[in-house]
């Protein structure tokens, strides 16, 4: 790491594993349960995020001195929604088919918990280069937990990957299916994105003993 | 200088600016991009058209591809050979009736207004296609697509488009082996234009029976497919005075 000072690289490094922002902070667990039932929407929620907090965070940084206290909360609130509507537009006039598939999420960026978390907590009391690592971090943490979560919930729900069958086709009973295998229709309703997201903890926990809040 | 940021008239002002500021980069950015995606759209609805005629690019089993954007316009002007609009039951030609936001039309229809509903005629290895736009509600928001069909009042084809159902589950209904099952199945139940229900555990998950007026239903979406049966009923019933001038049997 001779681009980044070890503190820097901290802040990317850290939401990564034991400072993750959905199984340590618990936070955007919302759209961790609405749409990882496919690796795809996964990954691609997980890039308009790292995109959307990134940039996000530096804006807040630059404007940190001059935003008045009193009205923080909505300032950060229109930064979101206009990058999330930049990003919207952009896409549909550049990238039509990656927008439609996107249509859903772009909106549910907006309400993303992390995104507002990250601007209240570091990027107001940060300078903008400290803030972009935060936010890029902190969206991969994000990022890497959907990813796991929407491999486990496809695989395990659709007996696909990416779309593409990779166990075989249960209705003609091929491949796993011919020996009784069956998809787990629980796995692709939300409530089952929770227990995976609860196995996680549970590893990283048991894992890192530090993680273990006193009960 | 130090600027006192928590004086009342500083958070007015900024809040001023800021509306300014942000509310002028959209309006540019908008107004900007307007023509790009005017044209996306515009292409994207030929491409649907023609898909649900069975104009495409599908290769392997799964795979959903339209008429590449390059292409399509000619495409389009090759196999679609007229385009109508229906107004009280009157079919009139109509240039780029596909154009037409169905959306806008099905509500002047509700408030007792007269509609201009686009319909689409198609040649395709001299056998000709109806084509239909519709427009519905799924679970969370606006579904729409279009239904070919012949004489006999039997879906050649299909194609479905969601705003946002739910991925992996309502966000199905645009994939191949939903809208597939649709094919060949008849609209007719005895001598009524009935339309296609999406039912859970039909008992024919292959779909080999043609004339059940059934298609078997996405699990864990529901209310996407109740949708998706309502959305073509209502279609039906707004087209069928056009239809039924056009049925052979």
């Amino acid at each position: 790491m001779a681009l980044l000072s070890k503190k820097d690289a901290n802040l990317i490094l850290d939401p990564l594993a034991d400072n993750n922002p959905i199984t340590i902070q618990v936070l955007g667990i919302c759209s961790a349960l609405a749409i990882t039932a496919e690796l795809e929407a996964s990954l691609v929620m997980a890039i308009s995020v790292i995109f959307v907090l990134g940039v996000g965070n530096v804006v807040i940084s630059l404007m940190r001195n001059i935003i008045p206290s009193k009205v923080r909360i909505i300032v950060q609130l229109i930064v979101v929604a206009t990058l999330v509507i930049i990003v919207d537009q952009v896409l549909k006039a550049f990238a039509y088919e990656l927008s439609k598939t996107l249509g859903a999420f772009i909106g549910l960026i907006i309400t993303n918990c992390i995104i507002m978390g990250r601007f209240e907590a570091f990027a107001l009391g940060n300078g903008p280069w400290k803030s972009f690592l935060d936010g890029i971090g902190n969206a991969l943490g994000y990022g890497v937990i959907l990813v796991i979560v929407g491999f486990f919930r496809e695989l395990l729900g659709s007996g696909t990957l990416f779309g593409i069958p990779v166990l075989g086709d249960p209705i003609t009973k091929t491949g796993l299916y011919s020996i009784g295998y069956e998809n787990n229709g629980f796995m692709i309703i939300p409530p089952a994105a929770l227990i995976v997201v609860g196995i996680i903890i549970w590893i990283q926990r048991s894992r890192n003993k530090a993680l273990i809040e006193e009960a | 200088m130090a600027i006192n940021t928590e004086k009342n008239s500083y958070t007015v002002i900024f809040a001023i600016i800021m509306v300014v500021v942000v509310g002028t980069i959209l309006a540019f950015l908008a107004s900007g991009l307007r023509p790009q995606i005017d044209e996306n759209e515009r292409f994207a609805k030929q491409q649907n058209i023609l898909y649900a005629m069975g104009v495409n690019r599908n290769e392997g089993e799964g795979d959903v591809s339209f008429i590449p954007t390059n292409e399509v316009e000619n495409e389009f002007s090759k196999y679609i050979t007229e385009q109508l609009v229906i107004v009280d039951g009157d079919a009139q030609a109509q240039e780029e009736a596909y154009l037409i936001d169905l959306k806008r039309q099905l509500n002047a229809l509700k408030k007792g207004e007269e509609a201009k509903l686009p319909l689409f005629i198609g040649e395709k290895d001299s056998k000709k296609f109806y084509i239909v736009p519709m427009y519905g509600k799924g679970l969370w928001d606006a579904i729409w697509g279009y239904l070919s069909l012949d004489e006999n009042m039997v879906v050649q084809g299909v194609y479905f488009d969601h705003k946002g159902e739910t991925a992996g589950l309502g966000a199905n209904i645009k994939m191949r082996f939903f809208m597939d099952d649709f094919s060949g199945e008849s609209l007719l139940k005895g001598n009524s234009l009935s339309g296609i229900n999406v039912v859970k555990g039909n008992g024919d998950p292959l779909n080999n029976d043609k004339i059940d007026n059934e298609v078997d239903a996405i699990a864990g979406a529901t209310i996407t497919g109740n949708g998706v049966t309502a959305m073509i009923k209502e279609t039906l019933k707004i087209y069928k005075p056009y239809l039924e001038t056009i049925r052979t049997n």
